[in-house]
Formats: structure tokens, sequence, C-alpha cells
């Protein structure tokens, strides 16, 4: 009867403890959802290079870079007018050889992290980073403070369950 | 103990009501500029008004002077524009165009309709210079100071409040 209290107990903190661990899969979930805007692209380019390798590798990093003017969207995926302007200047750098860590530092020089859907792990971003893995450890070590007490309180602290009430093994008192 | 029961729940209440709050009166399209307190970017483009004649950064140095990114099709700069032309009487400082993405002959009947308050309205047909200076949004504002040095950035159209409060006195202190 308390081990099913102290299960039932374990399982609500364990879920509230998981909570942070969905904040924590923000970023990854943006680059993958960037992926799949690359992948289902509506065919927005009226410009496209004939170089299908450069139009790939364009699509790849533009997927990861937001658009300013629509800010939800990537400016792989956007049909803004800046958005094409900012991928044909992809297309022409990359065709000069120009590397993808080039074209990025491009654009925060212009625009700043902001534009990036993976930010940098600097002193602004630590909070953005690190928040959730401290929050999961807040939540494990509020979990273990609670588990630990409660299985040291003798049984008749926990209310009886009427519906087990005839159970032999149940410990209450009657 | 028992009074901590009630205390850290309603801390980390009033903390999130807090970043709440604050949260309602933040603008997310305000994007914070790199560019501030960076030397402007190259350019050279030509006037508006005479395609023959090209004005550089090297030729705006040492003085202060106010960029103000605007065209023709942009709804926001009609609300801005005569703010911008009643500041321009005061003189205060050079105040230069930049005619984003536009025509020659819209933008021409765009300033004579509505007043020119530019020194002169750089011309950038393709957008390269705005997409250098990280203009997302028309219009936008720039002070650059007498090193080139890009001082302040304002995203979207100016008030009074704004020209009064903030680009007044910067301009003062950069000139003083």
């Amino acid at each position: 009867m308390a081990d099913a209290r102290r299960l039932l107990a374990a399982a609500l903190l364990a879920l509230s403890a998981a909570l942070p661990l969905r904040a924590a899969d923000v970023p990854a979930s943006a680059a993958s959802a960037a992926d799949a805007t690359v992948r289902f692209r509506a065919p927005a380019a009226h410009l496209t290079a004939a170089d299908p390798a450069i139009e790939a590798r364009m699509l790849e990093i533009t997927g990861e870079l937001r658009c300013l003017v629509c800010q939800n969207q990537t400016i792989a995926d956007s049909h803004a007018d800046l958005a094409v302007d900012l991928r044909e200047q992809v297309r022409e750098m990359l065709k000069k050889g120009m590397t993808a860590d080039q074209i990025r530092a491009y654009m925060t020089d212009r625009y700043g992290d902001f534009v990036l859907y993976r930010p940098p792990f600097k002193g602004g971003t630590a909070v953005l980073w690190l928040g959730p893995g401290v929050l999961l450890a807040v939540a494990l070590a509020a979990l273990v403070l609670v588990i630990r007490r409660r299985s040291q309180l003798p049984d008749d602290q926990f209310e009886p369950d009427p519906a087990l009430d005839d159970d032999p093994r149940s410990g209450t008192p009657a | 103990m028992r009074v901590l029961k009630f205390l850290i729940p309603l801390t980390v209440f009033a903390v999130l009501v807090g970043f709440f709050a604050k949260g309602l009166y933040l603008d997310p399209r305000e994007v914070p500029s790199p560019l501030i307190g960076k030397p402007s970017p190259e350019f050279a483009l030509t006037r508006l008004d005479q395609p023959g004649q090209t004005i550089r950064r090297a030729d705006m140095l040492g003085k202060v002077w106010m960029l103000n990114v605007w065209a023709s099709w942009c709804e926001a700069c009609r609300d801005e524009h005569p703010y911008l032309v009643d500041f321009a009487r005061l003189k205060a400082l050079p105040i230069y165009g930049l005619d984003y993405k536009d025509q020659r002959e819209p933008a021409q009947g765009w300033l004579a309709e509505r007043g020119n308050p530019y020194d002169a309205s750089l011309f950038d047909a393709d957008g390269r210079v705005g997409i250098d200076f990280g203009v997302y949004g028309v219009p936008e504002t720039f002070i650059i100071d007498k090193q080139g040095v890009i001082r302040y950035k304002k995203i979207g159209a100016l008030t009074p409040e704004v020209l009064r409060d903030t680009v007044l006195p910067l301009v003062r202190k950069l000139n003083g």
C-alpha cells in the first residue's frame, strides 16, 4: 500500500523532472525542424543556381539561419524579399569557395547571433544552454530528498486506501 | 520548514511573473545590431538625383551624420517622413537617405511629393549596401560619427520623441 503511494509520488516527480528535459531539446529540435523545411521546401526561389551541388549546400546553410523579416522561418524557407537576396548572396559566396563558417560569420557580422538557430555558447547564452540542465538537477535533487524522507516515515503516516483495506498485506492499523 | 513550503513555490511563481511581465514589453522585432560601435561598412553608391555622382564611405568621414534607410514602396516610411522633414529644418546634422531596393523614378516622385529632408539619397537598387548595414526592415536609421563608427541604430519609424530624446542628445555629444 505505502509502496504503491511511493511509486505514484516517484512517478509524478519523475514526470516533473522530465519537463525541463523537453526545454533542453529546443535548440536541437529547432535544427531538425530546419532540416525538415529544407526537405519539404516549397519551390520558393525563382533564382536557383545552375549547379545542384551549390544549391544543396546553400539550402543546408540557410536552413539553419533565421530570416529577420518573418522570424520563425529559415532563410531557406522564407519568401521574404530579404531572404531571396540572402540566398543569392550565399550562392555567390559558395561559388567564390567560401566555407560555411565564413558564411555564418558574414551573417552574424550583420545581424548578430540572433540569425543562428544554433546559438554559440557564451556569456549571454549560458542561461539558454545551461538552464534546462540546472532545472533538471534541481528537480532530481528534490526527487531524491522526497523519496528518502518518505521511505523513513512509518506507514501510519500515509492515508489508508479504502479499496485495499481488506488486503491482509496492508499494514494499516484498523 | 512549513513556511518554506509556501515560500519556495511563491518565489518561483513571482520570478516567472516577473519574466513574463518584462516579456510583454519587449519587441521581438528589435534585434540588437552587432554593428553598433563598429566601423560602418564600405559603400560607393550613386546619388538618387545625380546618377553620375558617387558617394563613398570616405567622403563622409569627419562629420557626424544620419543615414536613413527608406524606399518609395515602404509604408512605414510614409508615417516617418513628416517627422524627418521637420527634423531636417533644425539642421542638427547632415541627413543622408539610403533608397533601398527602389527605382529612381518613383523614388524621386515620392520625395517631390512629400518633401526632401535629405542632403542626398544614395541609390541602392539591388540592396547590397542595405545587407551590409544589416537592414531587414525599412525604415531604419543610423547615426555615424566622425570616425565612421556606427553609434546608434533605430529599427522602424522614427518618432518626434526618439528624435528629440535620443538622436539630438547623441548628436550633441558626438559633436561636443
